[in-house]
């Protein structure tokens, strides 16, 4: 066979590339390539018409130094001029220079498109695939738009080459992945479907990848490829024929068109034809059984080959799910390799076995294996080898070996590296409290895991282990008198501290009896480590101290004179300083009576899912978790918090007493910020926001996601008017493009509302990164809240994912919060910024009224800040019923018999808003020969102060019917005035705080904690 | 499907780079270096897969060059493994004994691996018909 030389044919070429290389330095190579650079601009400037040879060479000349890493900015035209050469070397140059460094410039891609056509249209097979490979690397839009009709053609023309077809498929899946619009299905999704029977193998090799991509959309249009991919598949299982002979790969017949059908089959269910299936089974069985047979072969590639149709096998099995003989089958297969000398085997074993371990009919038989996983987590060399032995025995515990699993994860987190240790201890916790019988072995077990690796134990972590406590009263006695113990090694982590000071706080009376553990050797035992630690354990450790003047008053003047000390109350740092003014100032002024109600112990937590296992999701993407989720093969599994009553907030039809803290609105605008220091700190617990916003996320996995306005892009110019589609309805397709579809789903009651959002991934590629985001604008966090619960940051091709936002209208808002939606598509961030469909009229309630009500409060609404009035130009022709309908799903009433002329539209509701509720009461008078309406809306219970809220609901409505935007104004109402409880100028208030004040919980009940 | 292949040298030089997706020159710089930092610190006795962002990479080291290939976390490890190998018997065949150098000088005839790669699938495993394809295309002018 004649070798190719080096560099031959372009002997100026090779030289060049050897003076490169024999530069000593940046500097010299820097020199050469300037030289080169002004030979060859020269060459190109010159009078002299180059031959095709020179600028061949010339043009790979600029692309070696391109490619060395400098810029080229000349040369273009003369590659483009090489497209249309007759002689294949030139012209593979010239494709191979547009394709790296394809040019935007739009004279030449309207050259290099006509150059791709010419060579398209040729019938010479070199040509066309030149010209397909330069399609398909490049993929832009501009050439789908050029050739994505063209492509289908050839690909199924009877007279294309096969080695044409083979890159024709290709560059159409490309292009359908690029542009997926631009790619029409057509009559020719048959005939491509029967390219699985073609003749040649590689047609079939690249067909496979072009219908696995496409069936995913449209598993419909091409159901018939599964009978075709099974027979294709059995006649090369089963095959010794010789027509293999070129695609027998050491031995194995086709182990990549193997491994790409049994791919193609994983998009659909199994097949419904008994025949079919039966001659799917067979196969299975085969390869199954080939893997027992000695190998053909010493060589690795022999058994890599075979292995990697194994492993797809393996998958088709795990993916039907069906079949539990080849399910146990697969598993036995799986736990040889599992000692297997080949490291690669023992890896990709533990990972299969761990999608085998959630399927109930091979659960078991992978339970069989736990030791030698263990003893893989224990002495595999490769960290990847071991973080999946990890995975698998998280995957395959339950109840029966939790005990076991948990220690081995615990002792190996000693040695473990650092770059799993998170994780590891993210597993343990969700695994203790999964399947703890006694709760005195799951506090046994967080409390180890700070032990050993406190620095890995997060925030979510810890939490958790208190809300767990304060749930179950039959673990609090124990959880004191461990966190007592463990309280006591010389040196122990402050996550020890902080769970132990807030155990004690809450729990410490429960062991106080014991002399050994008196209330004053509590406090000291806490206090000898307060100095050593960071700022916001002692603002904790202070609120311990606090709660221990309530459970043990004889520790009042010990902690009276700690709080008292100049280090406290004189502190640099303004929380704790606050925290001990405060806390001084209540134990001083407040009654015995009010003390016990301010720090009573904390009620129980509301029942969710638990933090920790959304964090572990968050790290490792969906499905992480979805081994834990065992309650199919587990039923009996009672989750460690099975005692506390589900909460309503937990209802899906939110109502104001959803709201049980009472304490989600922000504080009022007049209140100083001051009060942080308890509300903040509360936030902090439930919220991801480092910035703790004035309002309490009700769960720990839900977040404010409140990126600041400037981390976002502005909203999409048509962004309005989608927003005006929801002013008078609730649902429907938000926004819509080539990649992403989202759908809005909302309802609303009262001031709160509960919207869904549905994202779907309209292509075939997954998003990655995926995070929608909800932003207010302005003041809108003081007006709006919203919370949002997270998505998975993947969406899979052609997926959906559902986001549920929690509302609440706190006052009157005039601009819609902004959905920011990010992602990567392909590689390439996506952003999106759209209106939220929240207008203020989701808050308004009809309300019935009669006539004569009607108008007395009309007149009372005089003043001009309580009115807006409004003539416009209807839009469209006016039509009673179409009216009626808007007005309705604008919110308000429609008052009948009300108005002397019957003509007129009388409407009245209430706007509801944790603050206030604004009556509102409208009046729309039709002119139908001037095809003018004229809307007026008065709003009551309006103070007039000299605010400049423009009024919103009058807008918003006119909006609706005609784009014009002045009204006049509603006055805020001042929100009550709640002066925070606990600060200094306002001393303790006593109990008459305690209770409802005009819609907000006093805040009294829910003192500092953490 | 593929997202990317890279041949490096131990000292991180690249030899072919082809890119299955869109990415700006900078991100395919840092790509490359990326790659370069988790694949050479492996052993023999590592497993030849690396989880890579979102991705993994399928790697086979040949004398001095690391043969990379960055596939969706789902596909095939040892499919992708054994492409490695096919291609580099292929080069080997066409090269006759091919070595780094061969990658130097010849850079420009990296269709050899759009004979065998397109669009980021396999296209052609046929060692024979590969062969015979570029033989003829050699012969061309």
């Amino acid at each position: 066979m004649p070798a190719v030389s080096k560099g031959d044919g372009m002997r100026g070429l090779a030289v060049f590339i050897s003076d490169i290389r024999n530069c000593k330095s940046k500097e010299a190579e820097i020199k050469r390539i300037n030289k080169e650079l002004a030979n060859i601009r020269s060459k190109f400037k010159g009078d002299k018409a180059l031959d095709g040879y020179s600028k061949k060479k010339y043009v790979c000349k600029l692309l070696f130094i391109f490619l060395l890493g400098h810029d080229i900015d000349f040369g273009h035209m003369e590659a483009v001029n090489l497209l249309s050469s007759n002689k294949y070397t030139e012209k593979q140059i010239g494709y191979l220079f547009i394709s790296v460094l394809v040019n935007s410039n739009s004279e030449l891609i309207r050259l290099i498109n006509n150059a791709i056509k010419n060579d398209l249209a040729s019938r010479n097979p070199t040509f066309m695939c030149l010209a397909l490979h330069c399609i398909a690397n490049v993929g832009s839009r501009e050439m789908g738009e050029a050739f994505a009709a063209d492509i289908p053609r050839i690909l199924v023309a009877g007279d294309s080459m096969d080695s044409v077809k083979q890159s024709a498929a290709l560059c159409l899946l490309r292009l359908y992945k690029a542009s997926p619009d631009l790619v029409p299905m057509g009559e020719w999704t048959a005939r491509v479907v029967h390219l699985l029977n073609d003749q040649h193998m590689g047609v079939v090799t690249a067909a496979v990848s072009l219908i696995t991509c496409l069936c995913k959309k449209n598993p419909d249009d091409f159901k018939t490829c599964v009978s075709l991919a099974v027979s294709r598949l059995s006649r090369i299982v089963s095959s010794a024929s010789t027509d293999l002979q070129d695609y027998t790969y050491y031995f194995v017949p086709a182990p990549w068109l193997s491994v790409k059908l049994l791919r193609l089959l994983q998009c659909y269910p199994p097949p419904e034809d008994a025949a079919v299936k039966g001659r799917l089974v067979e196969c299975l069985e085969t390869v199954l059984n080939k893997a027992q047979e000695p190998p053909k072969s010493k060589k690795v590639q022999h058994s890599n080959a075979k292995n990697a149709i194994l492993f797809e096998t393996i998958s088709l099995i795990i993916h039907y799910d069906s079949e539990p003989n080849l399910l146990v089958r697969a598993c036995n297969q799986l736990g040889q390799f599992l000692q297997h000398r080949e490291t690669n085997l023992r890896y990709l074993a533990l990972e299969s076995m761990c999608t085998l371990a959630s399927s109930e009919f091979s659960h078991e038989a992978v339970k069989t294996h736990i030791d030698t996983v263990i003893n893989a987590l224990k002495t595999e060399r490769d960290v990847s080898v071991r973080q999946r032995a990890a995975d698998l025995l998280y995957a395959m515990c339950d109840r029966s070996n939790a005990k076991q699993i948990v220690s081995e994860m615990l002792r190996y987190l000693e040695t473990a590296d650092y770059a799993i240790r998170e994780e590891i201890v993210l597993k343990v916790a969700i695994l203790a409290e999964k399947y703890a019988v006694d709760y005195s072995w799951y506090v046994d077990t967080i409390l180890n895991l700070i032990r050993i690796a406190g620095d890995y134990v997060s925030e979510e972590v810890w939490y958790r282990v208190l809300q767990i406590v304060t749930n179950r009263d039959d673990v609090q006695g124990y959880a004191a008198k461990t966190v007592f113990e463990a309280l006591q090694a010389p040196a122990c982590h402050e996550n020890m501290v902080k769970v132990g000071g807030y155990i004690l706080g809450e729990f410490g009376n429960l062991i106080a009896g014991d002399p050994r553990s008196s209330p004053p050797v509590q406090f000291s035992l806490l206090h000898s480590k307060f100095h050593l630690c960071s700022v916001a354990t002692r603002a904790l450790l202070l609120s311990t101290y606090i709660k221990f003047i309530n459970l043990f008053p004889e520790t009042k003047a010990t902690i009276q004179g700690v709080l008292r000390a100049g280090s406290q109350l004189r502190n640099a740092d303004v929380e704790l300083q606050q925290r001990a003014v405060e806390y001084l100032t209540l134990s001083s002024v407040a009654s015995t009576d009010v003390l016990a109600t301010v720090l009573e112990e904390m009620p129980p937590f509301p029942e969710r899912e638990s933090s920790i296992l959304a964090k572990l999701k968050r790290k490792k993407g969906p499905g992480a978790g979805s081994a834990l989720d065992d309650s199919r093969r587990d039923p009996s599994s009672h989750d460690i918090n099975g005692g506390v009553e589900p909460t309503p907030s937990t209802v899906s039809t939110p109502s104001p007493s959803a709201d049980l803290l009472g304490l989600r609105a922000a504080p009022p605008p007049a209140a100083p910020p001051a009060p942080s220091g308890a509300g903040n700190l509360l936030v902090d617990v439930f919220s991801d926001s480092p910035a703790a916003q004035p309002g309490l996320g009700p769960s720990p996995e839900e977040a404010f996601l409140s990126p600041g306005p400037e981390d976002i892009g502005p909203p999409i110019p048509e962004a309005d008017e989608l927003l005006n589609k929801f002013v008078c309805r609730n649902n429907g397709v938000l926004f819509e493009n080539q990649l992403l579809q989202i759908g809005v789903k909302s309802e609303f009651r009262q001031n709160l509302g509960r919207m869904y959002l549905f994202y779907g991934n309209k292509t075939s590629v997954q998003f990655q990164n995926f995070s929608p985001t909800v932003v207010h604008p302005g003041d809108l966090q003081t007006q709006l809240a919203v919370q949002t619960k997270r998505v998975a940051s993947q969406v899979d091709g052609g997926a959906q994912v559902q986001q549920v936002l929690n509302i609440e209208c706190l006052r009157d808002f005039l601009t819609p919060p902004l959905l920011s939606v990010r992602f990567r598509y392909g590689g390439a961030p996506q952003s999106l910024t759209l209106k939220l469909p929240v207008t203020i009229n989701k808050f308004f309630q009809p309300t019935e009224m009669a006539a004569q009500d009607f108008f007395q409060r009309w007149k009372q609404l005089s003043l001009p800040q309580q009115e807006a009035q409004k003539i416009f130009k209807a839009n469209h022709p006016m039509d009673a019923e179409v009216t009626k309908a808007k007005l309705l799903g604008f919110g308000s009433a429609l008052l009948d018999n009300v108005d002397p002329n019957p003509e007129n539209f009388v409407g009245a509701g209430i706007i509801q808003t944790k603050a206030l509720q604004v009556g509102c009461l409208l009046r729309l008078e039709p002119n139908a020969q001037a095809q003018v309406q004229w809307s007026e809306e008065r709003g009551e219970g309006m103070q007039s102060v000299g605010g400049q809220a423009p009024q919103p609901v009058c807008g918003t409505l006119s909006r609706q019917q005609q784009q014009q935007p002045p009204w006049p104004q509603l006055q805020r109402h001042q929100p009550p005035s709640c002066a925070w409880l606990l600060s200094p100028q306002h001393q303790v208030a006593g109990s008459g705080y305690l209770g409802p004040v005009d819609g907000l919980f006093c805040f009294l009940l829910w003192l500092p904690w953490l | 499907m593929i997202r990317f292949i890279l041949i490096q040298n131990r000292a991180g030089k690249t030899r072919l780079a082809k890119w299955y997706m869109q990415f700006d020159d900078d991100e395919k710089q840092k790509l490359i270096e990326e790659v370069h930092a988790v694949v050479t610190v492996r052993d023999a006795k590592h497993t030849n897969f690396v989880e890579f962002r979102n991705f993994k990479i399928i790697y086979r080291r040949y004398a001095g060059l690391y043969f990379c290939i960055c596939v969706d976390v789902n596909d095939n490890n040892l499919a992708y493994l054994e492409a490695i190998h096919n291609f580099v018997e292929v080069l080997n065949e066409y090269f006759h004994n091919v070595c780094e150098l061969d990658l130097v000088f010849n850079f420009y005839k990296v269709t050899v691996v759009d004979e065998m790669f397109l669009a980021g699938e396999i296209r052609e495993t046929s060692q024979t018909k590969v062969l015979k394809q570029l033989l003829m295309l050699q012969s061309l002018e």
